[in-house]
């Protein structure tokens, strides 16, 4: 397992349960942190929502299963999903490749954006990690 | 230390079935064929199942040899937490195979069946008697499909006072299965962290308790090997508000002739007899899962109930307010027979010796074992305690290394990254059935391990180097299952 300074910690927001989130043009891109994706180990399955389902902030929208347990997804933000990362069903190991990029698990139409600014910033984050 | 009991041995290669078939073998004659040979319907003709040809000596030495991969309860330690893998003592196997007991058919009539229906009557008075609670039912086919019996139970004691409750308390360290059996019912469950020590406070229940609530499903003892004591304070806050409490009591090897379930405040409570109650188990069963309630959701029990009236047993479907029939016929009745003979066989005390020595054997683990693996709930714990790979994981040696090292020395690993509450969790549940001398070359086996963990690292993370399979891409094998067979 990585140290915490050879963690990548990207300048997005982060939630408590190691999802990240990113304001985008279309939505609320959000996957899970590098951090997180180190501590599960390899990702061997993501379980994903439907577009067009809604959550609100904090509730389980997926689980993502490795070989030591499987653990739930939290929604960092409450909204309407309006994507889903297919390419996850056939290559969940994305998660553990590129966390912050091609391991991203969905897209959210946000109810509320001021959601997102109540989230930690990377600093904040890394702070949390050093505990 | 003692020579370990994990050796090296010659193990056989042994293909699947379908690669060792060969065309024409076979493992018995057939009668002489003195019936003219008259043509099928087309529809019915096809070429048949794909079985492979074999002659009993294929199918023979084909299972010896698999068995011979096996390591089992009757092999060595299997202390795998959670699990109770305990030695089930033999007489019992020989009980639930006496031919009138195996042999009876579930359609034979009452009258029939006296033995049968007499012993599963007793089976609910022990249960009930060993937990304190008030009645029974034997027919879950295990654990979980107990928890959803007891779900039920409650949904249906709720509504029968009209009451349409929708949510569910699960702490953490409750069972995995729990919030899913909870969830199957229709209930939405409410997670509640555990305290620092590991164990329930009442003030976190009270916050969440309401009048929305159904209840409560606690696991006690709980998954970290720690007695729930607070749990009649947390009964009475969910009784306040008309909510009801259910113990997971898979746990319950530790606290046999000890606790009473009623007295705690405990409304509905499940036991796995293939764990307690000495029925061998792993790899998918069959279990039992009796139900066991208070006299208030008596009425509730699926049916039918076995009733007795005048010494004379029988079945009964007159429950009205029953939750309805849960398995074919009257449950796995193979395993009822098991627990019955364990139960008789050792007596009240007899029982509550094996829960003390449970409690005693994981409490010298423990004790033994702490210096060497970090503790997380340094506390007196029941039939199990719980370490992680934090002191380890410092150079970079995973639980996972060390329990794949602990098959070299002759010992089935324990559970690992159970509970989650634990970050790389070691979890030891040692039962009542292994010696001191086993439990002792057990503690040397993990203390040679923690010193290997510094002086030989890459040797746990190859490892096992003994048995017939060694390290497995369980990464590849979860990704890209190859299924055959």
């Amino acid at each position: 397992m990585k140290e915490i300074d050879d963690l990548t910690i990207p300048d997005l927001r982060f939630a408590q349960d190691h999802e990240w989130a990113k304001l985008e043009d279309g939505g609320v891109r959000v996957g899970i942190s590098d951090y997180a994706q180190d501590q599960l180990g390899d990702v061997v399955y993501v379980e994903l929502p439907q577009v067009g389902e809604t959550f609100e902030q904090g509730a389980v929208f997926g689980a993502v299963e490795s070989v030591k347990a499987v653990s739930e997804l939290y929604m960092p933000v409450g909204g309407r999903i309006l994507a889903v990362n297919e390419k996850l069903e056939k290559a969940p190991e994305l998660v553990n490749a590129d966390p912050y990029g091609d391991g991203w698990m969905i897209v959210v139409e946000p109810a509320d954006l001021r959601q997102l600014d109540a989230l930690m910033n990377s600093a904040q984050y890394l702070a949390v990690l050093k505990g | 230390m003692k020579t370990s009991s994990g050796t090296t041995g010659l193990i056989l290669n042994e293909p699947l079935l379908w690669e060792k078939g060969q065309k024409g073998r076979c493992a018995f004659s057939f009668p002489e064929d003195d019936v003219d040979s008259s043509p099928l319907d087309p529809e019915l003709a096809s070429g048949g199942p794909d079985f492979p040809d074999l002659g009993e000596v294929d199918v023979v030495r084909h299972y010896t040899r698999l068995s011979q991969w096996n390591f089992g309860v009757d092999t060595g330690m299997y202390p795998l937490g959670s699990c109770t893998m305990k030695y089930n003592p033999k007489i019992n196997e020989k009980m639930a195979g006496l031919k009138g007991l195996a042999g009876a058919h579930p359609l034979l009539a009452g009258h029939l069946s006296q033995g049968a229906l007499k012993m599963m009557f007793e089976l609910e008075g022990l249960l009930t008697e060993i937990t304190g609670m008030d009645a029974a039912t034997l027919q879950p086919a295990a654990g979980a499909h107990g928890e959803l019996t007891g779900m039920l139970v409650i949904h249906a004691y709720h509504q029968s006072r009209g009451s349409a409750r929708t949510k569910i308390i699960v702490p953490d360290t409750a069972h995995g299965t729990n919030p899913a059996s909870a969830a199957l019912c229709g209930y939405q469950p409410v997670s509640v962290a555990s305290s620092e020590q590991g164990i329930l406070s009442p003030e976190a229940i009270a916050a969440v308790m309401d009048e929305d609530t159904a209840g409560i499903m606690v696991t006690n003892p709980n998954t970290l090997g720690l007695f729930e004591e607070n749990i009649r304070q947390i009964a009475g806050i969910v009784h306040e508000k008309g909510g009801q409490v259910y113990c997971d009591g898979a746990n319950m090897n530790a606290v046999m002739g000890i606790v009473s379930m009623g007295a705690m405040g405990v409304d509905v409570l499940h036991l796995n007899l293939h764990k307690t109650f000495s029925t061998p188990h792993g790899c998918g069963g069959p279990g039992s899962g009796p139900v066991c309630v208070r006299e208030h959701l008596a009425r509730f029990l699926p049916v039918p109930r076995v009733i007795e009236k005048n010494g004379v047993y029988a079945l009964s479907e007159d429950c009205p307010e029953s939750i309805g029939k849960l398995h074919a016929f009257y449950g796995n009745f193979g395993v009822m027979v098991k627990a019955y003979s364990y139960i008789r066989t050792m007596g009240a005390d007899g029982l509550k010796k094996a829960s003390q020595l449970a409690v005693l054997n994981a409490n010298y683990i423990k004790e033994r074992l702490k210096d060497v693996f970090h503790l997380p709930y340094d506390r007196p714990c029941m039939h199990e305690c719980v370490f992680s790979d934090k002191i380890q994981s410092a150079g970079k040696i995973t639980t996972l290394d060390m329990a794949k090292r602990l098959m070299d020395y002759g010992f089935h690993p324990p559970t690992i990254y159970f509970p989650l509450v634990v970050h790389g969790a070691l979890m030891i549940e040692p039962t009542e059935t292994e010696s001191k001398e086993n439990i002792d070359l057990f503690i040397e086996a993990l203390k040679s391990i923690a010193r290997e963990a510094e002086e030989n690292p890459e040797l746990l993370r190859q490892a096992p180097h003994k048995p017939k399979v060694t390290r497995l891409d369980e990464v590849a094998a979860a990704r890209k299952p190859q299924l055959a067979g």
